[in-house]
């Protein structure tokens, strides 16, 4: 059974022609399905286990590793406050916290709509502008406690829908311009790929002893 | 000290001498560096500095310390930390007492830890499987179960998720550690994470005995450790043997034990008049009863009386009255038996009286068996096989490679069922070769587990194994007829030029070795005889696995159990005489097959009628394919004696005399696996009440019969077997018995060739106090030359003796006579699943439950004419009966076929071998119409 919208397939299909190893698209594929549904659903998972060529468990594996990749429902808008060590000299512990009781709940939750999930994250790369958010892996600067109110307000309207997409995750993926791989050049390389390991198996047919 | 090109530095100091504490390494897998327990000083441009020796390769010149005082302080340092969130709860843990992570802490841990804070807490137990348990508190994320599942298995149905502290072992929502050989990662697991539900909170290990032995589940010959406690057996390791089988079992293989506890009928609390008699034995019901070891036998008679004993083991010898088997003791068994089978031989000739079974058997058993049938009975009307094997001379004839030979063969071909099924850690073994570069042509009815890594699949219909072996060895005329073949598409003409392609360097077959075996029950081995010979006839220098399943079959027919054989490999003309001179007398005429006994049985063949029959264990009404000719055999009310250890539908409702036998573990003995290596049997367990050794009831049936079989003892067997079989020529007790055997003896003996090679070092993690099992049992070493282990084997040659059996015998062409495909009809696939209704399965509670839904698995093209889909029901009609199943879609099996699994019952009631009532053993493949219900 397809999970994955069949434009979406189409280029799940292109992203593992991409890669000499069909696994290496694997993380790809996991960011296009959490945009999809928000998350990364066991039924995607099951089926980027099959466009790639690897285990369910192995998807869930990798999946759970990152904290990109969702792999429980998360509300419409990730919203990451860095309390590294210069978000927190410019008051990002100050700022969680107003996080928390403005949306009324713990670092990790998300509000009953479905609408927020806070997250108290590493640093995000953003130390000039302290102390820094995200949200849905988009910056939007360093927020107060009344910036931050009416950032949330913005959201809820749907004000920010153009720089912030619903659901949104990264949008390399989807990415159609500028560096794009050569696909004769991949093509090639699997070739080559392949005859070195056919020839490097005909040097040292096989290892009976397995192990080291 | 030197070390091999590439050899890591934990496994080149071990071999030296110098042990290096280890968790997550394991000698048979790629090293991952993840536990750091076996850091070392080496000696680098920068100064020493500390690196996992199981990670660096040795190097020319490398100075390394094992023992330094940063060594000590990483060590300390690195076991702390893992027990940072190790609970301890050793008191209560079935690995303690065993445990590498006890005793590397006491041997190089810090004695103290100052993590004073909470632990991390998961839930726990969880099963990821059927048989396996995980701890997770207990993990410390070495990475060996899941490295196992990847690398060896190849199905990575767990693996880490989380990260971190939070780091766990995790199977998908959906998708169980169903695999056969989870097993493995219990017994590799370095603490007590893993559990299998079968031993768990059984035993503890310093309370279990013992010995080294091979398991018998099927023809691979595994090492096992087999231990026990109170006369049961509670648990099996796999040893590491070299040749065979790396350390690994299958779940069938170390779980079946559970079959020979005979503990599978648990019938609630006792009768009170029973439970009454139980003075001072607490436990309380039958199944308990039968484990009290010394209470055995205590009281058999009041509990067999009530029929306790229905589905557990046979225990006493039973005899037929009024239609009911009753008690009695073994002298009125024996001499029942002993004038059924003389009436019948008095009526009708020697050849009246017939013997179906014996590859439950050891070696030695088998050879009196053959001895008692052949010399003194003076029958040829014997077969180890039960129409689900290959032609005797043909198996034992064709150029024999080893499972060795198979993983280092450039080009493997495979004409048989799914091995993984069948002969589950000779998957393992040819899977990673052929990961490692090794090309396999895979002919199957069917998708196997091998498919997805085979070089050519060409899949077939049964009846084409000829012709697709013909084409695939260059037959322009088979070619032509396979691209003109009515389902010429589905034979997938595209993957017959792939796999000429990978056979076209090796015209002559140098360097292919061939597995063949029964790619479907529902099809004559007759004609996957046929393709062998193809196969053998075109490719003259590659050798075979001959893949037969069955236990010890391979010995069965070394020891002459089959038509037209004498023990030693040798045929019944050919061995007349010798045989002649050693028994006394052998048979006139080669006798028949067991489909031609039980044809005669039934009074469906011309000549002379077979009247009384000898079960050996067997089970023709389950294993013979073809239920209805087995029913009618059975049912014709001729004399049948059956000697088994497990009841059974042939034996419960139609044996005459039912004579009790020692099975696995409870006898010492040889066994004869699949590439003619012969290894010993442990003997761990008391048989059962009164039952007895196979070859102790062969030898008193001879007495009862008038005749002395000459043996009083499996030794005496064991010395005659030497002396008189041709192949096992020069396998005495001694060299049996010696270091050069401890991966068993290929025969025949060629000489030099015995000698044990380089010993790779065992796990010692997975396998605590195996290693030193053989010194334990203090073996005899009767005639052993030198200190040193090494043993002359002189004598591997008989004079005189006849010789041994070569070559694929005479060509036939059965597929010609394999009738057209009917566009109406579907043509049968049955393979075998590993979990099947065999005794073994259906006696092991742990395994039952894991015994597949049968359904009817076809193209969905063929479903898709009746308007069928999966889960639908249908009708699948044959000549010989009908029933209905669930539909499966199975785009991997071609259309024209239909494939239902052998030996799985349909339901609850009925037989257990559904599909053999479609079967029919007389006709060369087995076709079906399905219609929609």
């Amino acid at each position: 059974m397809r999970h994955l919208a069949a434009d979406r397939l189409a280029r799940a299909k292109a992203l593992v022609a991409l890669y000499p190893q069909p696994r290496s698209a694997l993380i790809p594929l996991c960011h296009l399905a959490q945009e999809q549904d928000g998350w990364l659903r066991p039924e995607a998972m099951s089926e980027i286990a099959e466009l790639v060529g690897v285990t369910a468990a192995e998807v869930q594996g990798t999946a759970t590793f990152y904290d990109m990749l969702h792999t429980e429902p998360v509300g419409t808008y990730v919203v990451s406050v860095c309390t590294n060590i210069a978000c927190l000299l410019g008051g990002a512990q100050e700022l969680l916290e107003h996080a928390e009781s403005a949306l009324g709940l713990r670092a990790g939750g998300t509000t009953p709509d479905g609408v927020f999930t806070l997250e108290e994250s590493e640093c995000l790369a953003d130390c000039d502008r302290t102390p820094c958010v995200q949200v849905n892996h988009r910056y939007v600067g360093a927020q107060s406690a009344e910036s931050f109110d009416r950032l949330l307000g913005d959201l809820r309207a749907g004000k920010l829908s153009d720089t912030v997409p619903a659901h949104g995750t990264l949008v390399r993926v989807q990415r159609t311009v500028g560096l794009v791989a050569d696909r004769a050049a991949v093509a090639a390389e699997r070739g080559a790929m392949a005859e070195a390991q056919a020839a490097q198996a005909a040097r040292a047919p096989a290892p009976a002893g397995g192990g080291a | 000290m030197s070390a091999k090109p590439g050899e890591m530095l934990i496994a080149a100091a071990e071999r030296a001498g110098t042990y290096i504490p280890r968790f997550c390494y394991h000698p048979r897998m790629e090293p991952v560096g993840m536990c750091r327990m076996c850091l070392v000083e080496v000696d680098s441009p920068r100064g020493a500095t500390l690196q996992p020796a199981c990670f660096i390769a040795v190097a020319e010149g490398m100075v390394v310390d094992t023992t330094s005082a940063k060594v000590k302080k990483a060590q300390d340092g690195v076991l702390e930390f893992l027990l940072a969130n190790h609970p301890l709860d050793c008191p209560v843990c079935d690995k303690g007492g065993e445990c590498p992570l006890q005793d590397q802490t006491l041997a190089y841990g810090p004695g103290e830890s100052r993590f004073i804070e909470e632990k991390r807490h998961f839930e726990k137990p969880i099963a990821i499987s059927d048989l396996v348990l995980l701890d997770r508190e207990r993990c410390i994320q070495c990475a060996r179960c899941t490295r196992f599942a990847s690398e060896v298995a190849g199905e990575a149905q767990i693996d880490f998720a989380g990260r971190g502290e939070q780091v766990e072992v995790s199977t998908f929502p959906t998708e169980p550690f169903s695999s056969y050989f989870s097993g493995n990662t219990v017994q590799i697991c370095p603490v007590g994470a893993l559990t299998a539900t079968p031993y768990r909170f059984t035993a503890r290990p310093w309370d279990l005995d013992q010995v080294e032995s091979t398991c018998t589940a099927c023809s691979v010959g595994c090492r096992v450790a087999v231990q026990s406690s109170s006369n049961r057996l509670t648990r099996l390791l796999g040893i590491d043997s070299d040749p065979v089988n790396h350390g690994w079992l299958c779940d069938k293989g170390r779980f079946a034990f559970e079959s020979v506890n005979g503990d599978e009928v648990d019938a609630g609390p006792l009768p009170p008049a029973l439970a009454d008699a139980m003075v001072d034995v607490a436990p309380a019901t039958a199944a308990q009863v039968v484990g009290l070891g010394a209470s055995r036998g205590q009281f058999l008679g009041e509990a067999h009386e009530t029929g306790l004993f229905e589905h557990g083991r046979l225990i006493e010898p039973q005899i037929r009255v009024e239609g009911e088997l009753v008690s009695v003791g073994w002298g009125e068994a024996l001499a029942v038996a002993a004038a059924g089978l003389q009436g019948a031989r008095h009526a009708g000739g020697a050849s009246a009286v017939a013997m179906i079974g014996g590859a439950r058997l050891t070696n030695e058993s088998a050879y009196a068996w053959a001895k008692l049938a052949k010399g003194i009975i003076g029958t040829d009307s014997v077969d180890a096989q039960l129409g689900d094997g290959l032609p005797a001379d043909l198996a034992l004839g064709l150029p024999r490679a080893t499972i060795d030979d198979a993983c280092a063969a450039p080009v493997l071909i495979t004409l048989a069922g799914d091995l993984r099924e069948e002969l589950p850690v000779l998957f393992l073994r040819l899977r990673e070769a052929i990961v490692g570069g090794s090309r396999l042509i895979e002919i199957a009815p069917a998708p196997t587990a091998l498919s997805g890594l085979a070089a050519a699949t060409l899949p077939i219909r049964p009846g084409d194994a000829p012709l697709v072996a013909r084409a695939l060895v260059g037959d322009e005329a088979a070619v032509g007829a396979l691209s003109s073949h009515p389902q010429g598409s589905a034979l997938a003409t595209g993957s017959l030029a792939a796999a000429r392609a990978v056979l076209s360097a090796r015209s002559e077959g140098d360097g292919v070795v061939i597995v063949v075996g029964r790619p479907s029950y529902a099809e004559s081995g007759d004609v996957v005889a046929e393709a062998a010979r193809v196969l053998a006839g075109a490719l003259p220098k590659a050798t075979f696995l001959p893949a037969l399943r069955r236990g010890n079959v391979f010995g069965a027919l070394d020891m002459g159990l089959a038509p037209g054989l004498l023990p030693g490999r040798v045929s019944l003309e050919a061995g007349r005489e010798w045989f002649a001179g050693a028994w006394g007398s052998v048979p006139a005429t080669t006798g028949l097959d067991t489909a031609g006994i039980l044809s005669s049985m039934a009074g469906s063949s011309d000549g002379d009628a077979v009247t009384a029959l000898i079960l050996l264990g067997s089970d023709p009404l389950s294993d013979f394919p073809d239920r209805a000719l087995a029913l009618q055999a059975l049912s014709a009310g001729h004399f049948i004696v059956a000697v088994t250890g497990h009841p059974s539908e042939s034996v419960d409702n139609h044996a005459d005399v039912v004579l009790p036998s020692a099975v696995a573990h409870e006898r010492p003995g040889t066994t004869t696996n699949i590439e003619g290596r012969v290894s010993r049997l442990g003997h761990k367990l008391t048989a059962p009440g009164f039952a007895w050794p196979d070859w102790m009831i062969a030898a008193e049936l001879a007495g009862a019969l008038g005749a002395d079989l000459g043996v009083s003892s499996a030794n005496d067997l064991a010395d005659e077997l030497h002396l008189t079989a041709p192949a096992y020529a020069g396998l005495t007790q001694s060299v049996l018995h010696s270091d050069v055997a401890h991966d068993g003896i290929l025969v025949p003996i060629i000489l030099g060739a015995a000698r044990r090679a380089d010993v790779e070092p065992i796990d010692p993690v997975a396998l605590p106090g195996v290693e030193a099992v053989e010194r334990q049992g203090a073996p005899p070493r009767v005639g052993m030359a030198g200190g040193d282990g090494s043993i002359d084997i002189r004598m591997a040659s008989l004079v005189d003796a006849p010789p041994l059996l070569s070559g694929p015998g005479p060509a036939g062409n059965a597929s010609a006579h394999v009738p057209p495909a009917d566009s109406y009809a579907l043509r049968l696939v049955s393979g075998r699943r590993l979990y099947d209704a065999g005794s073994s399965v259906t006696g092991s509670p742990s395994l039952t439950p894991l015994v597949p839904t049968l359904v009817a698995r076809a193209n969905p093209y063929d479903l898709d004419r009746l308007g069928a889909t999966t889960g639908d029901r249908v009708r699948l009609r044959s000549a010989r009966g009908e029933m209905v199943l669930e539909a499966e879609a199975a785009p991997g099996v071609p259309r024209g076929t239909v494939a239902v699994d052998f030996n799985v019952p349909a339901g609850s009631d009925g037989p257990a071998n559904a599909v053999s009532s479609l079967i029919d053993s007389r006709q060369l493949v087995t076709d079906v119409r399905m219609e929609s219900v």
